[in-house]
């Protein structure tokens, strides 16, 4: 179509390139340049694409394909419909795995966005030791999740644990975390929030952005410490709250580690404990010890509609309760 | 143009639903057909070897054997235990190792899916005499009448005690060897010691989940019948020894105190239970002897065979075998290896390999070394020296065990079935069900999981 103009244009002005033909060159060498940025672009992003490609979605949608098919690994996959999906809600130990898991997140993500935030502000008046401290909380995160699940039975011991000993210094008859049902969860709970390190470095960068001229404000109002909290700190930080909030609900959700190598893992092969059986944990257990991959398949497909429906909701109340400086107020 | 895009987009989904039904490739079903076993024959070509170390000399010295009878074979040990993910993915794959060094209970449920060829071309052609093997592991590897494993090693139960704690209480090794269940309950609560709620010695582990089927044995019952093919989880009898093991632990303020207080002992050292009197006795694996020989030769022990109510010697009797899975690329070298390995003459190198290695540390042999190979058992008994009491004591116990072995025997569904036992019995160590609702539950559970897998083997077969 260019070509054609840029002839007829030619054609008609007799000498001399018309303001028709020049625009059609312009815009003919605006493509060019066009094509050429694109294929750039796509060339540096090559990496990433094929990554994607081979590693996120060709993954994702073969975990589809296998949720409808009988697949042990070793045998080609047998076609069988949505039975995997229909066995999935007769399943007990679904239903039991989905709400340890669900106890697990919702307890233990409020208590760690408590405590990361109560370290945080710790932190910001920490003055010159700030750096020194903020390395210390960091240090657990970087703790491989198995040793933590080790530690986790040392610590969390019932007769010579650490945890216990301490109570008992107060007099406290600590309870037997590692082995009694009703104190498993909480115990990996508490376990868990060694870890806060990451979300602590999040939070004290946001609190760090709080304009200070907000709090003198409030000060000269009459504000005091919740009230400043409450109605400066909070909504300011609320992004990075939230942005801890999403993470750590999906990573709740999909709590394997910890709770495998305590429980399940080697060493434990015999003594597993229903308390402690996460989602993802029988998802692993139909997988590679029952050799159901196709089953397998079809809970992580459960699982990630699960996080879908939990973020989704997560997002439609954030809008309510999330401020985003330079954005209008809803 | 549309019509294009269409067609496009038809090829496109054409191509993905090529890849998706073409990327799982497996192996399962693929034969040794081709395979020419001749222990004469010349081999050559490579032989990866999964889940075997090869670490001590007992492995080493008959590895030399095998590698020797094996001529031009090039030998790779993909090292540590058998890892099932790894395995999976090397049959997804479509490239198996060569040959597997498997647990004896994986063998049926991998025989079930067809990953590992039934060996009788193979034991036919290398001339593997099977009847030198010990019963009990023979049957374990053998899934409907078809050998599916080369068994070596055999693991069994002894009751080990502290005499000092015995002795202190007015007991004996008797009381607590299991022939009396009365016995080893009185036992137990005169051995335990506590104060508020925290135990300070165990009078007696009866070693949950772990040995259920000896506690059920014990009692005259069976977990599966001899066919594999139906559960009797909740036959009367294995409710009784169910009831009867954790009653040994609620006597002691339950199941958790003694658990968290065993998790706290230093196993495999010197300040092991035993050296540090805060256990009475226990039922545990004839390996461990060693471990106590070595951390803690002075400790006060006595030794017994587990028996069964009513006095005889009983011993649940696991360990490892060799497998070829389906697809080997040299399942000729892979049945080699298996012969030679589980060979009386490599058996009888392994021993005086270990001799001379103990005797350079200055140890006596303790003669701790079950082979799965009945004559080999029998040379290697010969070739143990007295080490003192009470090891001598440990080691006749431990062949006299090695005689009165029972197994589990193999089947299509053995990790869903020994899953819903173990469930089974947590639940109720844990005090979240009775003895019947919970072996009630895993009977349908196991019955299940058995039906459907041999209705599959039998379809597919």
């Amino acid at each position: 179509m260019a070509d054609t103009a840029v002839k007829a244009g030619d054609g008609s002005a007799g000498a001399g390139i018309s303001p028709t033909a020049d625009e059609s060159a312009r815009a003919r060498s605006r493509r060019r340049a066009a094509r050429r940025n694109t294929g750039s672009a796509l060339l540096f992003l090559s990496p990433w694409i094929i990554g994607f490609c081979v590693f996120t979605a060709w993954p994702l949608i073969y975990s589809a394909y296998l949720s409808l098919t009988d697949y042990d690994v070793i045998n080609d996959p047998q076609f069988v419909g949505f039975e995997n999906y229909a066995q999935l809600f007769q399943d007990p130990k679904v239903l039991l795995a989905l709400q340890n898991t669900a106890f697990f997140t919702f307890v233990q993500v409020p208590l760690y966005v408590i405590v990361s935030l109560a370290l945080a502000l710790l932190l910001q008046r920490a003055g010159r030791s700030a750096g020194f401290f903020r390395t210390i909380f960091f240090l657990p995160k970087m703790t491989p999740p198995v040793a933590i699940g080790i530690l986790f039975l040392l610590l969390f011991n019932g007769q010579n644990g650490l945890i216990n000993t301490v109570l008992g210094w107060f007099g406290i008859n600590g309870p037997a975390w590692t082995t009694d049902p009703a104190w498993v969860k909480p115990g990996l709970i508490m376990m868990s929030l060694w870890t806060v390190g990451a979300s602590v470095i999040i939070l004290l960068a946001a609190l760090q952005n709080v304009p200070e001229e907000l709090y003198e404000s409030a000060r000269i109002d009459g504000a005091g410490f919740w009230r400043q909290s409450f109605s400066i700190t909070i909504p300011m930080i609320s992004p990075a709250l939230f942005f801890i909030i999403v993470v750590n609900t999906i990573a709740g959700l999909q709590t394997f580690d910890e709770a495998y190598t305590a429980f399940f893992g080697s060493g434990n092969t015999t003594y597993s404990n229903d308390a402690a059986l996460f989602y993802v944990i029988y998802l692993f257990q139909q997988a590679f010890e029952f050799l159901n991959m196709g089953y397998a398949s079809a809970m992580a497909w459960l699982l990630f509609g699960v996080i879908m429906i939990v973020t989704a909701v997560q997002l439609i109340v954030s809008r309510r309760l999330v401020y985003y400086e330079g954005e209008t107020q809803r | 143009m549309h019509a294009s895009r269409r067609m496009a987009a038809a090829l496109a989904g054409a191509a993905c639903l090529a890849l998706l039904t073409g990327c799982a490739v497996g192996t399962g079903g693929a034969d040794d057909s081709d395979a020419d076993y001749d222990p004469d024959a010349d081999l050559s070509g490579t032989m990866s070897v999964m889940g075997f170390s090869g670490v001590d000399e007992v492995a080493t010295s008959r590895m030399d054997l095998a590698e020797e009878a094996l001529g031009d074979v090039e030998v790779t040990l993909i090292e540590g235990d058998l890892d099932l993910q790894q395995f999976l993915s090397a049959v997804a794959s479509g490239e198996p190792p060569e040959i597997v060094y498997a647990n004896r209970d994986q063998i049926g449920s991998l025989a079930a899916r067809g990953a590992i060829l039934p060996l009788d071309s193979c034991i036919e052609g290398e001339g593997i005499d099977t009847g030198m093997f010990v019963p009990a592991a023979l049957e374990q590897v053998t899934l409907a009448d078809q050998v599916y494993g080369i068994p070596e090693f055999n693991t069994v139960q002894l009751t080990m005690a502290n005499a000092d704690l015995l002795e202190a209480a007015g007991l004996s090794v008797e009381d607590v060897n299991g022939s009396d269940w009365d016995a080893v309950s009185q036992a137990n609560l005169a051995l335990t010691k506590g104060a508020g709620g925290a135990l300070s010695v165990i009078g007696y582990d009866s070693k949950l989940p772990e040995f259920m089927p000896l506690w059920a044995k014990a009692n005259g019952a069976d977990l599966i019948s001899e066919d594999g093919k139906t559960a009797q989880l909740d036959d009367p009898a294995v409710i009784e020894a169910l009831e009867w093991a954790v009653s040994i632990y609620d006597d002691q303020g339950g199941f958790s105190s003694v658990k968290a207080f065993r998790d706290s002992a230093d196993f495999f050292g010197e300040g092991n239970q035993f050296a540090t009197s805060v256990l009475g006795a226990m039922p545990m694996e004839q390996w461990y002897v060693n471990v106590l020989n070595d951390v803690s030769p002075d400790a006060p022990l006595a030794f017994d065979t587990v028996h069964a109510r009513g006095g005889d010697t009983l011993a649940y009797a696991t360990g490892s075998a060799w497998a070829i899975p389906a697809g080997s690329a040299n399942p000729e070298a892979a049945c080699r290896w298996a012969r030679v390995m589980t060979s009386t003459d490599a058996w009888e190198a392994a021993a005086n390999a270990r001799i001379e290695v103990r005797e350079a540390e200055g140890n006596p042999f303790t003669g701790i070394l079950l082979t799965g190979n009945a004559a080999a058992d029998e040379l290697i008994q010969g070739m143990v020296t007295s080490v003192g009491e009470p090891w001598d004591t440990a080691a006749a116990k431990m062949y006299e065990a090695n005689e009165k072995t029972f197994a589990l025997p193999a089947n299509p569904a053995d990790a869903e079935f020994k899953t819903a036992l173990q469930d089974a019995v947590n639940s109720v160590l844990n005090g979240q069900a009775t003895p019947e609702e919970a072996m009630g539950a895993a009977q349908a559970t196991a019955q299940t999981a058995l039906d459907e897998a041999w209705a599959k083997l039998e379809s597919e077969n």
